[in-house]
């Protein structure tokens, strides 16, 4: 006597759900990314420039640069970036086994930041072949070793004998946010006046800046965190029943932890680098998706992406059209509803938070 | 086989056990008794692989810590105490995370069968975070039957190993997991299980060993190992072992009170 789906799924077994809830949220993807590409200042038609395309005719030039080098470059990024922070707060939350760690709150994005400040300030010192031959891509570089190391850290100060503290966890974060702003504070007197200009640009949060050689610098690192996620699924499955059980499922706990951290730190880390702070993606879009199709990892991670890509170019074009011509950085949007959110998600959970 | 010869843990500056042989056989169920604070789980825990220690422990003539974790876990499980989630999955997905083994002659969905083993058929889609204890740990269970599902594989025996597993279950589902057990070890398998019920203990056991204060006292069947001598001395309390024929021994407290 057990309950079998009429598809053939176990009853309590949410895998089939999911697949379909990803075919939802590409549809959603490609509503995001025509808006994406549609949507801006310059009152240059999309659908005008598809239609001379697919009749052969010649695109206007002024269509075709704001197409292809303003928001084509924009889209792209705001995908990666979105991707990135989903996926690194769904696999934060698995590694420390609790739905409230989010790279913004814990001060993993406080360590990248960290890097990309030092980038800017500290880069005009290097000799001059270095800083060209690294180019572009020493920020995304150095704020991936800043986020790399607030997570080593965070993950050292909160995880005894493989128990991790709630409360450790947030009031560390809090500690190591606090020391590398004053480290940041540091940089930023010792700026210039043009590094001034680009630390305030960079820290408002924004995907105003993108271009393809901001981009290209960036993508390697968010792709190549992105495509190593899912291979981490199995193991934070496993890692939810705890460290003991993990290690008794045949998981290799010790490089788990070691790719979550690497794989967390790199989108962090170059997601900061190239928009700024933009918070709370890592902690909604994984929560949104536990409510709807289950904690499976194998799972969560893909949809994480795929949401966290669509809801940030949504949240970009918001910003870009409330106050047309001019925009609102991204960062501002998402912490509107990203705040009220999260305040929603501890309240739920007050009973049950062992603080 | 698991044979551990003069194993010694040591955690912090405290010697938690101390040079202990302790043999387990497939085919049977070997049970760890003895106070609390004992060694018990320790010695489960240096059997299992998960703490390091000086000295042998040999599974099926190989030494423990030269097996790597993958292989271990298609050749023993283990049910812990007590095992609390933290994301919300279901009943039927947790159950799901011991079926390790994939591809070609890999079982078919256990996930049901399982929880038919443990009576808990109607439960899949409940969410696990919201069951009683017993019902989590009989889920638990349910996993761990997955993870070694044939008690035999080829001629290797495969191996269950069970902390407490009958501590917060009722008198009936005592008996169900004691039988779960059982059966598994009756068709080759090979069980250990920490037990705190000498009663249990004396029904479902092949054999016991004691452990106080992180020795190991003696390890025999129920029939010479359950004396009053012995287990007044272990415990620290007056106990008195009766035999009613035709059944084996049990154990009550030798006075209602102490002292």
């Amino acid at each position: 006597m057990v309950a079998i789906h009429p598809e053939g799924h176990l009853v309590g077994d949410r895998r089939g759900l999911a697949r379909r809830t990803s075919w939802v949220l590409a549809a959603l993807l490609l509503v995001a990314a025509y808006a994406s590409l549609a949507v801006g200042a310059s009152g240059v038609s999309l659908p005008a420039a598809l239609a001379d395309l697919l009749a052969g005719r010649e695109i206007d030039a002024r269509a075709r640069i704001i197409l292809l080098d303003i928001r084509l470059p924009r889209l792209l990024t705001g995908m990666m970036v979105g991707a990135s922070l989903a996926v690194a707060g769904a696999v934060l939350q698995g590694l420390f086994r609790n739905p409230l760690a989010d790279p913004g709150l814990v001060g993993v994005s406080a360590g990248a930041g960290l890097g990309a400040i030092s980038a800017i300030v500290l880069g005009g010192l290097l000799p001059g072949g270095l800083a060209g031959l690294l180019g572009s891509a020493l920020m995304p570089v150095l704020a991936f070793a800043g986020s790399w190391l607030s997570v080593s850290l965070l993950y050292v100060i909160a995880t005894r004998g493989g128990h991790t503290s709630v409360a450790t966890m947030l009031l560390g974060g809090i500690a190591l946010a606090a020391m590398t702003a004053a480290f940041s504070g540091l940089l930023i007197y010792m700026a210039d006046d043009q590094q001034l200009r680009d630390l305030t640009f960079w820290s408002l949060g924004s995907l105003a800046g993108a271009s393809w050689s901001k981009t290209l610098a960036a993508a390697p690192l968010m792709l190549a965190a992105l495509l190593t996620a899912p291979a981490l699924s199995r193991g934070l499955n496993a890692l939810a029943l705890g460290e003991a059980a993990a290690h008794h499922l045949g998981i290799p706990v010790q490089r788990l932890k070691t790719g979550a951290i690497v794989v967390v730190a790199a989108a962090v880390g170059a997601a900061t680098a190239i928009s700024g702070g933009i918070g709370f993606v890592g902690i909604v879009v994984p929560h949104l998706l536990r409510l709807a199709t289950g904690p499976d990892h194998r799972a969560l991670l893909v949809n994480s992406g795929v949401l966290g890509a669509s809801l940030l170019l949504l949240a970009d074009v918001v910003s870009r059209s409330i106050v047309a011509p001019s925009e609102l950085p991204i960062g501002i949007v998402t912490a509107v509803i990203g705040g009220p959110f999260f305040l929603w998600i501890l309240l739920r959970r007050r009973g049950s938070l062992e603080i | 086989m698991l044979d551990a010869t003069d194993v010694t843990v040591t955690l912090g500056r405290r010697r938690v056990l101390d040079g202990v042989n302790f043999q387990a056989a497939p085919g049977e169920l070997t049970a760890i008794v003895g106070p609390n604070g004992s060694g018990k789980t320790t010695l489960l825990r240096a059997v299992t692989g998960d703490l390091g220690y000086r000295g042998r422990i040999t599974l099926a003539g190989k030494e423990l810590s030269g097996i790597p974790a993958w292989r271990l876990a298609l050749r023993r499980a283990v049910l812990a105490q007590f095992t609390p989630l933290a994301f919300p999955f279901t009943v039927a997905e947790v159950v799901g995370l011991g079926q390790i083994r994939k591809g070609p002659g890999s079982a078919a969905d256990l996930t049901p069968r399982a929880l038919a083993r443990v009576g808990l058929c109607g439960y899949a889609s409940r969410p696990y975070q919201e069951l009683s204890g017993g019902e989590q740990q009989r889920v638990q269970l349910a996993r761990v039957l997955c993870q070694v599902w044939e008690p035999v594989e080829g001629s290797e025996a495969r191996w269950l190993f069970l902390d407490e597993p009958v501590s917060s279950l009722d008198i009936a589902h005592q008996l169900q997991v004691m039988q779960i057990a059982r059966d598994f070890a009756d068709v080759g398998g090979g069980v250990v299980a920490i037990m705190h019920d000498l009663n249990l203990t004396a029904m479902f056991a092949d054999s016991v060993a004691l452990i106080a204060e992180g020795r190991l006292l003696e390890q025999a069947s129920p029939e010479v190992l359950l004396r009053d001598d012995l287990l007044s001395r272990a415990y620290g309390c007056s106990l008195r072992v009766s035999t009613p024929p035709p059944s084996g021994p049990y154990v009550l407290p030798h006075a209602a009170r102490l002292g």
